[in-house]
């Protein structure tokens, strides 16, 4: 996992790779945190492209980062899930919660 | 009904183990020619399942999971995931939506409507102190594609 944080933007980004299960999230979760709480971002940009399975616990995951930005008046983007996983994000309803964008962002790639 | 093929197998109730159970799943449905998505379903299936008894059955003690993949004719996959954990007092309850007996812990309470909907049956059989006995069929080539 990789996590970068665009002052000008104030667009926290973080690009999640692999599984993201029970057993996995519980450091995602603690990691991601630790950069919400240091950089307060406007924006939270969770990048999907190198993630290969979500369960639910991924859902809970974006839940849980909901509720922390809520407060701060910022926004959560879920880009480019892979198909099986905008399932898993469709079926829960995540899109009422975040804007789900599937278009490569040039930022992430520089 | 006839078993066509059946894998059995139990583990510690590790979540390190949630990537074990996938994988089995994954391996046990190759020779039956899944579509991707079909594939995904049930890993996802699996990884809920195991997981809810990690975490609700056993509380994240120490325990003992138990998998059986059977495969059923006309392509039915069988999957039943067994815990000898605490049980569910109130199964409907357990069943709906959101409804999470450990939202400390940012569980979403999907666990049993991602499982119903990515399969053709489920059954719980659960008694408070002794365990939980998941059973579910999948129908390869039945279409969920437009449930979610």
């Amino acid at each position: 996992m990789q996590i970068h944080y665009n002052t000008e933007t104030a667009r926290l980004t973080v690009q999640l790779d692999g599984e993201i299960d029970h057993h996995s999230s519980n450091a995602l979760r603690a990691e991601v945190d630790a950069a919400i709480y240091a950089h307060l971002p406007q924006e939270l940009v969770l990048d999907f492209r190198n993630v290969s399975f979500m369960d639910s616990s991924g859902i809970g995951l974006i839940m849980g980062r909901y509720k922390i930005m809520q407060p701060l008046g910022g926004q959560i983007i879920l880009r480019d899930p892979a198909p099986h996983i905008s399932r898993v994000l469709r079926l829960a309803g995540m899109e009422r919660l975040a804007a789900i964008r599937n278009e490569p962002v040039k930022e992430a790639v520089k | 009904m006839k078993i066509l093929n059946e894998f059995r197998c139990s583990f510690p109730a590790d979540s390190a183990n949630e990537a074990l159970a996938r994988a089995a799943v994954s391996a046990f449905l190759i020779p039956a020619d899944p579509t991707a998505q079909e594939l995904a379903d049930l890993r996802t299936v699996i990884s809920e399942a195991v997981t809810n008894a990690i975490v609700h059955g056993y509380r994240e003690t120490p325990g003992e999971v138990g998998i059986v993949l059977r495969m059923l004719p006309e392509r039915t996959i069988y999957i039943r995931v067994a815990d000898k954990g605490c049980g569910i007092s109130d199964i409907p309850k357990a069943m709906e939506p959101l409804y999470t007996s450990a939202p400390e812990e940012d569980r979403a309470g999907l666990g049993f409507a991602i499982m119903q909907t990515f399969t053709d049956t489920l059954h719980v059989r659960s008694a408070p102190g002794k365990g939980t006995v998941l059973t579910m069929r999948r129908r390869l080539g039945n279409d969920h594609a437009e449930e979610a």
